[in-house]
């Protein structure tokens, strides 16, 4: 029963189910992302948040369900999500320099064989200047500290010029400074009416930098505005109990090498 | 008349360069493409972090060209390509195959593929020697290489083909830079990231193989690897990286083609990479900044600087006990301060005289000039301005600061020495009960500047 028609929805996941060597990872996921909210996704290790993540990005395949964004299936409809992976996704030691990284936020723009031209060097600057990078532009990224690295990465995000952002921990390691440069930006992003989805791992800074919070862990255990959602009772659910019979099935699955669930349509 | 004579009967080591005949020409062109591609390429298996598959695969293509030459009789540069290309893809697929239904890891399947495959070639080999094919005899080239067997047709194709790789890595540049740093951010920017991984794997694939009859099968790696390895001392520019890459690639082939002349039974394959490995060797000694003796340098005159702002610290120290900045210090009172040895304390007394800090009044004895004793008024602040902050900030015991804040003293730049001052600005102490010199004034003038 949707209030919001499908084309205005930014995400939408449909009972998404994601196993990696055949132990599930993520449990029937059903979700609808509201537009223009910071949203962050809170849960254990191993809760599958990142996988969340991935798993809309088309990045790991689905045993099954579907993801929606802004009510289209297709790879384009991917180009309108600017996503910011973990920083240990990459080697840091590649020749290259920060503004390089963030041009290449430009590249889905460009067609195959073609060049980056003036304008896109310029957004890529403005990007830069944005998350306090500007002078760092000619630096060779192993020269980054870990904060810099972080906002080099939401840097390339911005230069995609969309209105959907999928961070994956972008608070992970970074300094207090960092952190506070990064959260005002988000704010500045959410106010303009775009959508920012964060995974975060901190509980304690969730009702101070969030609208909305998803509780994951291996299945929605709670979603919607934190004043409502970000309850004691919630916590304990996601970072509590654990769910023995569930365990038990799944190792089944696991040892006996069957597939999780039958293949999305 | 002599000078019709002149480039009539060179030694050969100068006759190379007149090209006596067309064939010369021909070699060397072909084996400085098979370089240039050969590095070019290489340097994306390089950065991806894939060098050792490049090691497999061209192992693995042995098979694949006797078995063309088997099939067909003849030494034709297509044919043997195409069994070549066709025998490195079976290594390639078997690798992954072996990856995804075993539990076996990549470097095992590296390992397997790369044995099984030479193995078999080897056998296939000796078979053809065996039967005594006339045409077979050039065939054990292929295991080290021999670039005085390449003639016109082997230039136009495999040279042609190599001009053809490189075009294409110079068209798809952003797609193979954005999908070899970050293939995830590639995928969801929407590029097709396992197409240009299945191209980059393909070209990869064919730069070995038009490089098999110059460099041979089993160092063909040394090839791919190196040029990149030996690039990446000079440049953290990515282009810069493949040009210079290219370059020593090119390089390398050239005097593989050189001494191919000079001795054709002797194979070019070790050649091309006793000069490939040269070059790395004189990159990791000589590049500006990464290269081992920059590096040494950079240690060198860092100890110097130690050792320097150490002496003028201790005669400082000194001079504040007896009241007076100018008092005299005996060099055994130095010794027994600091732990140098004789040698070392009268080079660095040497290097201080030199630039204006300390006066040898007579031998043995020394005091600091007035620009010595605002040098050593710096670094005495520096000293205490860190035993003040450890013991401040981080509440370590005034005991345990000393150790610390004598190295750290000779790294904080004058920016972060700002930036101490201003954080310590109300415990202008230190933890022994001396004054930070000249902070007083510092913190004034900051203040004034804002």
């Amino acid at each position: 029963m949707m209030a919001t028609p499908a084309e205005e929805i930014p995400i939408e996941v449909h009972d998404l189910t994601v196993a990696y060597q055949h132990r599930p990872v993520l449990w029937d996921i059903d979700l609808c992302f509201p537009q223009g909210q910071l949203i962050g996704i809170v849960g254990p290790n191993g809760a599958g948040k990142s996988t969340l993540i991935k798993a809309i990005m088309g990045l790991v395949p689905l045993a099954s369900g579907h993801v929606e964004i802004f009510g289209q299936r297709s790879r384009q409809a991917l180009r309108s999500v600017a996503y910011v992976p973990q920083r240990e996704s990459v080697d840091w030691d590649f020749p290259t320099t920060a503004l390089d990284v963030v041009l290449m936020g430009r590249y889905g723009q460009l067609p195959l064989f073609g060049r980056p031209r003036a304008k896109d060097k310029e957004i890529a600057r403005q990007s830069l200047e944005k998350v306090g990078m500007g002078d760092y532009a000619d630096r060779q990224i192993s020269q980054l500290s870990g904060g810099q690295q972080q906002r080099v990465f939401l840097a390339r995000a911005l230069a995609q010029q969309t209105r959907v952002y999928l961070m994956d921990e972008p608070f992970a390691g970074v300094d207090a400074a960092t952190e506070k440069a990064i959260v005002t930006i988000l704010r500045e992003l959410q106010a303009e009416g775009s959508t920012v989805i964060v995974v975060h791992h901190d509980l304690h800074s969730v009702p101070d930098y969030f609208d909305h919070v998803l509780l994951l862990n291996l299945r929605t255990v709670a979603f919607g505005p934190v004043a409502t959602t970000f309850t004691e009772e919630n916590l304990n659910a996601t970072y509590g109990g654990r769910l023995h019979l569930l365990s038990d099935v799944t190792e089944r699955l696991r040892q006996g090498e069957w597939s999780a669930r039958k293949q999305a349509k | 008349m002599k000078s019709s004579t002149t480039f009539e009967n060179l030694p050969p080591w100068l006759e190379f360069f007149t090209f006596p005949s067309v064939n010369v020409l021909h070699v060397l062109l072909g084996c400085i493409i098979l370089g240039v591609s050969a590095g070019l390429l290489g340097s994306f298996a390089f950065l991806r972090k894939r060098s050792l598959l490049g090691d497999a695969l061209s192992h693995a293509a042995l098979p694949g060209v006797c078995m063309a030459f088997m099939l067909t009789g003849t030494k034709n540069p297509v044919v043997i390509l195409c069994g070549a290309v066709f025998s490195c893809w079976a290594g390639a697929l078997a690798i992954e195959w072996i990856v995804k239904y075993t539990r076996c890891k990549e470097d095992s399947a590296l390992g397997m593929v790369l044995s099984v495959f030479f193995g078999l070639g080897i056998l296939l080999l000796t078979h053809i020697q065996k039967s005594g094919q006339a045409a077979q005899s050039g065939l054990d080239k292929f295991l080290f290489g021999q670039a005085a067997s390449l003639v016109e047709r082997d230039l136009y194709i495999l040279g042609g083909l190599g001009l053809v790789l490189c075009l294409i890595v110079i068209l798809a540049f952003k797609e193979f830079k954005i999908v070899s740093f970050d293939p995830d951010f590639a995928q969801a920017v929407g590029l097709p990231v396992r197409l240009v991984e299945f191209s980059l794997a393909t070209l990869i694939v064919l730069a070995v193989c038009i490089g098999l009859q110059a460099v041979g099968v089993v160092l063909m790696a040394a090839m791919l690897v190196t040029p990149a390895a030996a690039a990446r001392f000079w440049t953290n520019n990515l282009s810069r990286m493949l040009w210079l890459a290219t370059l020593f690639g090119g390089l390398s082939g050239a005097i593989g083609a050189y001494v191919s002349y000079l001795s054709v039974k002797m194979p070019t394959g070790p050649w091309m990479v006793v000069a490939v490995t040269s070059i790395f060797i004189g990159s990791f000694l000589f590049a500006p900044q990464r290269g081992a003796l920059a590096r040494a340098r950079r240690h060198r005159l860092f100890r110097q600087k130690t050792a320097k702002e150490n002496i003028l610290r201790t005669t400082y120290k000194f001079a504040e006990q007896a009241g007076r900045w100018d008092t005299p210090v005996s060099l055994n009172e130095l010794l027994q301060h600091r732990e140098m040895s004789t040698a070392q304390l009268r080079r660095t007394i040497h290097r201080l005289t030199r630039a204006g800090f300390i006066e040898e009044t007579h031998v043995g004895l020394l005091h600091l000039t007035e620009a010595g004793k605002e040098e050593a008024e710096r670094v005495t602040r520096l000293h205490r301005l860190w035993e003040l902050y450890l013991m401040t900030k981080l509440e370590i015991a005034p005991d345990h600061v000393h150790d610390d804040a004598e190295e750290i003293e000779h790294i904080l730049t004058p920016d972060l020495e700002r930036r101490l001052l201003l954080e310590l600005e109300g415990e202008l102490t230190d933890p022994h009960g001396q004054k930070i010199p000249g902070s007083l004034a510092v913190v004034a003038e900051e203040k004034r500047r804002k």
